[in-house]
């Protein structure tokens, strides 16, 4: 056994926690992308117009272009409730983990907490440069790692029976 | 045997399979019975809320088209920074505002003011003639008018600088006039442009003294011009939503209103540039203060009063006819109000002793035994603290961003009071959570919903959707010149016609003389006279 192979997981205690996490980050992302998509008032230009640090800039290109506003509306929307469906049914697991890793490392970087920049939005605790999304970040790295989902997922009946 | 038992071990494979393969899926359906729950729960919250407080949803929309019609030649007596903004409104401004703004947009994504200016409604008209008194002024209004940076493209005419109103207001052509000076000259130039037959569009306030309004009103009414006072809140959206929640009862009996003005900078306290060009030769300042009671030869003392006129009686009623104005006529066009019965007014100068004479610190308190409702306004020129105007209700209170420089809230909330009869039920079983506004109204946003989130107290709180209405940004101003030149056209009514213009005029003027005097004045209606 390569003790590199991180698609080993290598007892059951190991297996029930990474399914609980990762059913745990599905339920947060889907209902993320689900109360956003039921509230017709949601749009991501606040959070943009507040964005600070090294993708300020970009923020504000999309914010002030209605058409590329309205498409970061509906990728968050629509992509938060799509990967959290498939992390907590376990379809495709390997590759939504990374996608959904992908846009919490954007929320970070469009408001990192870094020292010096002050947000007008109060967050929700207290952050030197480690954050929750980054956390949360990190905690689908690992998803995407070992693959849960083959096991205890709809991913068990796509992937090949004898390897598990 | 062992093929049973082999056959069993199968079949429970299988069966462990599927379970493995299924085990999170009713996970999944706990979230979405928790989600349908959740949705249920707001929609209840919703209708309980909504059916009573919102009945019409829709908000006045702008007509466009009407400028088709005929085609206006208008004139501006007073190209200053009142007079350029209204020009402006009405499609021309000069080429250093063009460069600076559209530089702006440049340089700054967000900045929308040059876009905003450029998506205007073409107004159908052209600015022919332009009188100031300060030629750099005179000249700007001439450029402004043959600018070809403009919503509608290039102008048909350039206007005719004219050295006396007068003359301006001899030229035939000239269909209406809008009137920026400083209020010493509103009442002598609106009543000689309304006797050669133009039409008038006024800078508030109506005029400097009460006498002068009374004789506005009359020479307008007995003219039939269309008049226009310049208070462009007529327009704004967030007003006409307050006074639909108000006229539908959500605040319940209201027997307060709190108006207030918080500046807290010189330029907030008129302590304006004195332009370095401003000279003897190019200022005419024996005409500026021909109206005026007191007379200063002209000297450093004129070049400040010249530029920072609303610092002093002579030319103005400071805080009274320049900002209680806006409130004042906010509150009537909400509440329909009218002239107050009574009025009395306190304060002075506190905080800016640079000679100036009107106060830097006033309140006014207006009595309308009637309505068995008093409305007080506060204004201070040393604190920015953001304190809005509030309508107070036994069932609800209406917070709302103020018209002049106060309130960090754009738009309104509504909050339901603790010890509200109307809502006492809603209140206990939870329906209404206190802590929450029962309506929250953001103009920019779609938000009208009873039920406020989070994201939309952030946006109510800030205003950030203000410059993303439907993807377009409209200027009050613009649309307020529009309504004007509507009403020409259709020979109507405009939003601030001479009526309601006369309630803001009289109300300013009954809380200034009390300021004067040192009594409460009186409105007597039939005699049209100050007691």
């Amino acid at each position: 056994m390569n003790y590199l192979d991180s698609s080993i997981i290598k007892n059951a205690y190991q297996l029930y926690g990474l399914v609980t996490l990762r059913v745990l980050i599905g339920w947060h992302f889907l209902y993320e992308g689900v109360s956003k998509i039921i509230n017709p008032y949601w749009s991501s230009a606040a959070y943009l117009l507040d964005s600070k640090g090294p993708f300020s800039g970009l923020a504000e290109t999309i914010v002030s272009n209605p058409t590329l506003l309205s498409i970061s509306d509906y990728v968050n929307m629509w992509g938060l409730a799509i990967v959290g469906a498939s992390l907590m049914l376990g379809l495709l697991c390997r590759y939504t983990a990374l996608i959904g890793m992908g846009f919490v490392i954007l929320y970070y970087l469009f408001a990192p907490p870094l020292l010096g920049l002050e947000y007008s939005k109060p967050g929700e605790g207290s952050y030197i440069i480690v954050n929750k999304n980054l956390i949360e970040a990190c905690a689908l790295w690992v998803i995407h790692s070992f693959h849960s989902s083959h096991v205890i997922g709809l991913d068990r009946f796509l992937s090949n029976p004898k390897s598990n | 045997m062992s093929n049973n038992t082999s056959e069993e071990k199968r079949i429970n494979l299988k069966r462990r399979e599927l379970l493995k393969g299924l085990a999170t899926v009713p996970i999944f359906g706990l979230f979405l019975v928790n989600l349908w729950k959740k949705i249920r729960r707001d929609a209840l919250k919703k209708a309980n809320l909504l059916s009573d407080l919102v009945q019409e949803k829709s908000v006045p929309t702008i007509i466009s088209g009407l400028s088709d019609s005929r085609h206006l030649n208008i004139g501006i007596i007073g190209y200053g920074g009142r007079g350029s903004h209204l020009i402006r409104g009405a499609g021309f401004a000069t080429k250093g505002w063009t460069d600076i703004v559209s530089e702006n947009a440049r340089n700054n994504k967000l900045d929308k003011q040059f876009e905003t200016f450029m998506t205007q409604e073409n107004l159908n008209c052209s600015l022919i003639g332009v009188c100031d008194l300060f030629d750099v002024r005179a000249n700007q209004g001439i450029d402004a008018s043959k600018n070809e940076i403009r919503p509608g493209g290039k102008p048909k005419t350039t206007a005719i600088r004219y050295q006396h109103y007068t003359d301006l207001l001899e030229n035939q052509d000239i269909d209406a006039v809008i009137v920026a000076t400083p209020d010493h000259w509103h009442s002598r130039i609106t009543i000689d442009a309304a006797r050669a037959g133009k039409h008038v569009y006024c800078e508030k306030g109506l005029t400097r003294t009460f006498d002068e309004a009374i004789k506005v009103y009359n020479t307008v009414k007995n003219t039939g011009i269309t008049f226009q006072l310049g208070h462009q809140n007529r327009q704004v959206e967030a007003n006409y939503k307050a006074k639909q929640i108000i006229e539908q009862g959500l605040l319940g009996k209201i027997n307060l209103v709190e108006l207030a003005t918080n500046r807290n900078s010189p330029w907030g306290a008129w302590v304006w540039g004195i332009h370095p060009e401003g000279n003897a030769k190019t200022i005419d300042w024996d005409t500026f203060q021909e109206p005026s009671p007191n007379k200063i030869p002209f000297g450093e003392e004129a070049l400040k009063r010249f530029f920072r006129w609303r610092c002093w009686f002579d030319y103005g009623t400071g805080l009274s006819g320049d900002l209680l104005s806006h409130d004042f006529d906010a509150i009537n066009q909400i509440m329909d109000l009218g002239i107050p019965k009574y009025a009395s007014s306190t304060g002075g100068v506190y905080y800016y002793k640079d000679g100036r004479d009107v106060p830097d610190v006033w309140n006014a308190t207006f009595e309308y035994p009637d309505k068995d409702l008093t409305v007080l306004y506060s204004a201070t020129l040393s604190s920015n603290d953001p304190r809005g105007n509030r309508i107070m209700g036994h069932d609800a209170t209406m917070q709302m961003g103020g018209q002049s420089g106060g309130g960090s809230v754009h738009g309104f909330v509504v909050k339901a009071d603790p010890e509200s009869t109307q809502y006492k039920e809603r209140l206990e079983s939870g329906i209404i959570n206190q802590q929450y506004p029962i309506y929250t109204y953001s103009p920019g946003s779609k938000q009208i919903d009873g039920v406020t989130s989070a994201t939309s107290r952030y946006f109510a709180n800030k205003g950030l959707l203000y410059t993303y209405r439907e993807g377009k940004r409209v200027d009050p101003t613009h649309l307020h010149v529009k309504d004007w030149l509507d009403s020409i056209r259709n020979n109507d009514q405009p939003k601030c016609n001479i009526e309601v213009a006369l309630h803001e005029a009289v109300a300013c003027h009954m809380a200034t003389e009390s300021y004067f005097q040192g009594r409460r004045i009186e409105w007597d209606p039939v005699n049209k006279k100050l007691i």
